[in-house]
């Protein structure tokens, strides 16, 4: 349909304002089947020491939603902290076995020493051996509170389970809004938690398939604005992008390799669906598959050396491994009638994909050691699976009723939570890498 | 080529892929009044249902070139027998006009992963494209696009919406 300048100007305006409306919703976070033997914890409100005025939300309170989000901890609600300590001589250890709680953390908000920001100054206690387990100084720049506070949850995470956090990483998911023909749809960013979503692109036409960048300034996306599917590659904070790929046919699946080199995409500008890498620095592309099968849903190895993908060459969708350097690609997936867009784990020992049975999509990991195969999920239709950076917990799509929801399971499949958006209808998200 | 020529040549080709087919043949040698010609606009009468190269059956309910949609069966490709004579009848219409232009739009029901069925929907525009082909239409006349579970018709997870879904649809971007 031919538009006018002035229907054009309006569009943009519509787009906008819905943009602007829709960055204010924010995620909503329910633990659906916690772990018996979560760790209790108490976080105590930390003292607010700092010039200027405290923020609402306060660092204690989003250490502990993280620390609870991630299933192996159980934090204190404020209103049972019947004793507040500001430092470690005033700990009464008895008052906290009383409480059945193991561990303590105790701090205050400064001004930063060396200029504009904060200092988060805390400790962690074990309330069994009267030790200090941990003794920190976390500093950030001004507005970057919330960000400090994932830091130090991260830190405590580490601390006590051996894992590295990920709280303080960013989620990358696509929304769509409307009804029947007139759609909207938006790829935002997130903190891990859900908080500050910004929209990084918005169209009338379909997006899909965010993937980051390693240094988690960039996202590649495939976009349908110009009529078919097209790959862009954006920078995140100043929305500069390029069109990569927007050949004849299918342009589609984009995946940075870990060494940030290269970028996986699949491409049917051959006549079907075919795996190709292109190189970052010279534009390069090299074709690594050749058959007449729907090859696509590349993810690579942490080494960059070698890549999983999605091929239906053996009758339906199962996954294979391919080396960079091209060959015959070896199918990894040995059970299950259908096996599709994995997701590697960041130390290579797992991977996630959508695996379907009957009419049944669940996530299932794979363990490329043992090689055995368990189900994580409850479906019906859960798909794209995404590893958070330390590997502990998978986020990926799943339906409830007509509406599309981001769900997070742990690797273990032990613990399970909904992340609501409050509009929109959410699918294909993309944790990020950790952000230093 | 002058339009006798057209005639003649769209009349082969109905009757070569009429002869291929197991079903009721199409035919249109019993029609006079059906020269492919824009400028005539005095023929008050309705257009035979069966002139698969008079573009006012595009808005015919009772000819096979208002049919624009054809459906597939999960997971597969393949153009089932009730819509080849869909196609047929499209073959007929493209390879009569050379202005014509289609896109053959290709879509996928909600199960499975998004980018696979970006190829399943692009192997579905692909066959109905071939058939196009084979019925006459000239390559340069004829693209494919996937648009794979992104436009679906229907958001309901059961077979009554998910067979919606599976489907080519034939657009003309020129006549």
């Amino acid at each position: 349909m031919k538009m006018t300048m002035t229907m054009q100007k309006i569009m943009y305006t519509l787009l906008f304002l819905l943009v602007s409306q829709l960055a204010q919703a924010k995620l909503e976070i329910e633990i659906i089947q916690g772990n018996a033997s979560a760790l209790p914890i108490a976080i105590i409100p930390m003292q607010w020491r700092a010039s200027d005025p405290p923020p609402e939300a306060g660092v204690s309170g989003i250490v502990s939603s993280d620390l609870y989000r991630s299933g192996l901890f159980d934090p204190l609600d404020e209103q049972d902290m019947v004793d507040r300590p500001v430092d470690a001589e005033s700990i009464r250890y008895g008052t906290w076995r009383l409480l059945k709680v193991d561990y303590l953390v105790i701090g205050q908000v400064k001004d930063a020493a060396g200029g504009a920001g904060y200092d988060i100054v805390y400790q962690l206690f074990d309330v069994h051996t009267q030790e200090a387990l941990m003794s920190q100084i976390t500093t950030v720049g001004l507005g970057d509170l919330r960000f400090g506070a994932h830091r130090v949850a991260d830190a405590i995470y580490e601390k006590l389970t051996g894992v590295p956090g990920a709280f303080s990483t960013r989620i990358a998911y696509i929304s769509a809004t409307g009804t029947g023909k007139v759609q909207n749809y938006q790829l935002f960013v997130a903190d891990a938690d859900g908080f500050n979503p910004q929209a990084v692109v918005g169209s009338p036409e379909p997006l899909l398939s965010p993937s980051w960048s390693p240094d988690g300034q960039k996202l590649a996306y495939v976009s349908f604005e110009k009529g078919n599917s097209a790959i862009y590659v954006q920078n995140v904070a100043t929305g500069q992008r390029d069109l990569l790929s927007s050949g004849k046919g299918i342009n589609g699946a984009p995946a940075f390799s870990p060494d940030g080199r290269y970028l996986a995409m699949t491409l049917s500008v051959s006549g079907n669906p075919e795996i190709y890498i292109r190189d970052l620095a010279s534009g390069q592309k090299t074709q690594l598959t050749q058959h007449w099968a729907i090859d696509t849903e590349a993810a690579w190895a942490p080494d960059s050396r070698s890549l999983y993908f999605t091929s239906d060459r053996g009758g339906k969708p199962q996954i294979y491994k391919l080396p960079v350097t091209g060959g015959n690609p070896s199918r990894v997936t040995l059970e299950g009638d259908y096996n599709a867009r994995a997701s590697i784990s960041p130390d290579g020992t797992r991977i996630a994909m959508a695996y379907g049975r009957g009419n049944e999509y669940r996530i299932a990991v794979l363990d490329t050691g043992t090689g055995r195969v368990r189900i994580l999920t409850p479906g019906v239709l859960d798909e794209s699976p995404s590893f958070a950076p330390n590997g502990s917990m998978i986020l990926y799509a799943t339906r409830e009723g007509t509406r599309g929801v981001l769900s997070a399971v742990s690797v273990d499949g032990n613990v399970r939570q909904r992340l609501i958006l409050t509009e929109g209808d959410v699918r294909e998200p993309a944790w990020s890498p950790v952000i230093r | 080529m002058n339009t006798t020529w057209r005639f003649l040549l769209a009349l082969a080709i109905t009757v070569s892929v009429s002869a291929c087919k197991t079903t009721e043949p199409v035919d249109t040698t019993d029609s006079t009044a059906t020269q492919p010609t824009t400028t005539d606009v005095t023929t008050s009468a309705a257009p035979d249902p069966r002139d698969y190269t008079d573009a006012r059956n595009f808005d015919n309910s009772e000819s096979l070139l208002s049919k624009r949609v054809v459906y597939f069966d999960f997971d597969k490709s393949e153009v089932k027998a009730e819509y080849r004579t869909i196609v047929a009848a499209h073959a007929t219409y493209v390879s009569a006009h050379n202005s014509a232009r289609v896109t053959l739009e290709g879509h996928a029901d909600e199960r499975g992963t998004r980018e696979y069925n970006l190829g399943l929907g692009e192997r579905r525009g692909n066959a109905v494209s071939g058939l196009l082909s084979a019925g006459g239409a000239m390559g340069g006349q004829l693209d494919v696009v996937s648009y794979g579970e992104e436009r679906p018709v229907c958001r309901v997870s059961d077979e009554n919406c998910w067979w919606q879904n599976r489907r080519v649809e034939i657009v003309y971007t020129a006549r």
